[in-house]
């Protein structure tokens, strides 16, 4: 105990004498957490963006206009045994045409142009909505297989198209993110270690004497490890701050542009895990690059 | 409680002609005063960083109170260390810190209780005579003081064994002889065995103490109270 609170004492006074240096390691491990940080809230936003397309998303199957509505029952009964479809939504003919003028009311051309045609021109559909955008895939296929006969079209493929870029985009982003970070990770554990470097060599004299009195390999490298956490938790602090005000700023126009996202609230629901994670991440990094630091200069 | 038992030391890999000890055999008992002599190179110094475990013999091995001070893990070097107070040519002493501090410094690292380092210090400065130098820095003291700094540290942890490498190469002859003196002191009150290397030749005559000669890495004479002749 008493040797514990010598160490972190004389780690506090390491990190006081190389406090530029040290200031460089806490300014640098800000960005690499800031990035780490960074990607995570990105996933959240891009999570609301996706299960906002995903809600919006269905696949509509068009009959053919003879087609009689008990086979359509039959269609729809067979779709609602996939254990994936949430929903089914039949829309008759009628309904159709119905909704297709009260979508079109203001637009005359429109409307008397389909007062022209003597037969209702439009086709009966279900929409199936499935857990997920992988479901639909299958679901289409069956459907074109089974009752390819009666269906005129079946409109998945368009959306599956905006999905996947959507996917594409994010996912794209998101290992840049990642790659961005581990960079900056590797600069920051290596501005870390030529600190510590730098430290050893100041202390150089004083590492002899230790050795020549007989101090425990521990002993001396505790500050070291002392003044990796000093930054680490320095580094992680600012971090946070700095982040939460960025969220405060960007919150309300990233809600506007994705109403299911709500940063602020996730920030202020996680904070815990959030600076648990950043913390766990800077002081990691900076005492790995002491520890590995000492094993390389003292060889003790 | 010393034993070198056909210790070798060879630097490098295929270095017949890097031999810095070759096959030297003898042994310190408790409470015994060895001078260690021989020119510069003659293996003087490899010899004691192999005792305090700073570099491992080729071959033989030594022993310190029963232990095989080669075979020793990092992680029990600095136990062994402790048991062994060592003083240098260049006195290592820290400069930042007053003579008391840097005497106390060697039972923090160690972790001693305040209280008793604040009751040690006082005493080891004051069988080497330096009091009232508690409060100044190394470089407001002599040479010689900082010699006596030095071994007040060594005898802070109540050593069996002092290993002094070359004390008085940095002193005048008569401040050196202060330190043999207070060596010889330590000696004889302590029981503290001394093992001194040194090529100063008046100091080791005078001794009139056990002398082991040393020449190009191999050990040519070994006399009960010997004088320095090569």
């Amino acid at each position: 105990m008493r040797t514990l609170i010598r160490v972190i004492r004389a780690g506090l006074a390491s990190f006081k004498r190389n406090f530029l240096l040290s200031s460089a390691t806490s300014a640098i491990l800000v960005l690499s957490l800031s990035v780490a940080l960074g990607v995570v809230l990105f996933s959240v936003v891009v999570e609301g963006v996706v299960t906002e397309l995903e809600s919006k998303v269905d696949v509509s199957v068009y009959f053919a206009q003879e087609t009689p509505e008990s086979q359509i029952s039959e269609v729809r009964r067979s779709i609602e045994r996939f254990p994936e479809v949430v929903d089914v939504e039949y829309t008759s003919r009628s309904e159709a045409l119905a909704e297709f003028r009260s979508r079109h009311s203001g637009n005359d051309v429109i409307i008397s142009a389909l007062d022209e045609l003597e037969e209702n021109p439009l086709e009966a559909r279900l929409a199936i909505r499935a857990v997920d955008a992988n479901a639909y895939e299958a679901i289409a296929g069956f459907i074109e297989g089974r009752f390819g006969g009666i269906v005129s079209k079946v409109n998945y493929r368009e959306n599956s198209a905006i999905i996947e870029r959507v996917f594409a985009v994010t996912s794209g982003i998101r290992v840049g993110g990642i790659i961005l970070g581990i960079v900056l990770f590797v600069i920051t554990g290596m501005v870390a270690y030529n600190t510590i470097r730098l430290a050893i060599f100041s202390l150089r004299d004083e590492i002899a004497v230790m050795r020549l009195v007989g101090a425990s390999n521990w002993y001396i490298r505790g500050p070291f490890v002392v003044a990796g956490i000093v930054n680490g938790v320095i580094g992680s602090a600012l971090t946070f701050g700095l982040l939460y005000a960025v969220v405060r700023g960007v919150s309300g126009p990233v809600q506007q542009f994705v109403p299911g996202v709500d940063l602020l609230a996730y920030y202020q629901a996680n904070w815990v895990s959030l600076l648990g994670l950043i913390a766990g991440l800077g002081i990691l990094t900076t005492v790995f690059s002491s520890a590995f630091a000492i094993r390389r200069y003292l060889r003790i | 409680m010393v034993i070198f038992d056909h210790v070798t030391k060879r630097y490098g890999k295929r270095a017949k002609e890097n031999v810095a000890v070759e096959d030297v055999t003898f042994s310190v008992t408790k409470g015994e005063f060895v001078s260690l002599v021989g020119k510069s190179g003659a293996g003087k110094s490899t010899l004691l960083k192999i005792l305090i475990g700073e570099e491992k013999p080729t071959e033989g091995r030594v022993l310190f109170l029963e232990t095989d001070v080669g075979k020793l893990r990092a992680g029990d070097l600095p136990w062994h260390r402790r048991r062994i107070g060592t003083i240098f040519q260049d006195f290592q002493l820290l400069e930042h810190r007053t003579v008391g501090e840097n005497v106390a410094f060697a039972m923090e690292v160690v972790g001693k209780p305040t209280r008793e380092i604040k009751d040690v210090v006082p005493q080891a400065l004051k069988l080497v005579g330096l009091e009232e130098r508690a409060n100044r820095f190394p470089r407001e003291i002599s040479g010689g003081e900082k010699q006596r700094v030095a071994i007040a540290r060594a005898l802070v942890h109540n050593p069996d064994l002092i290993i002094a490498d070359e004390p008085t190469g940095n002193l005048d002859p008569v401040t050196a002889w202060d330190i043999i003196r207070l060596l010889a002191r330590i000696n004889n009150i302590a029981g503290t065995a001394v093992v001194l290397a040194t090529h100063d030749k008046d100091i080791v005559n005078a001794l009139k103490k056990r002398v082991v000669v040393m020449e190009n890495g191999k050990l040519i004479r070994d006399d009960k109270t010997g004088r320095y002749t090569l």
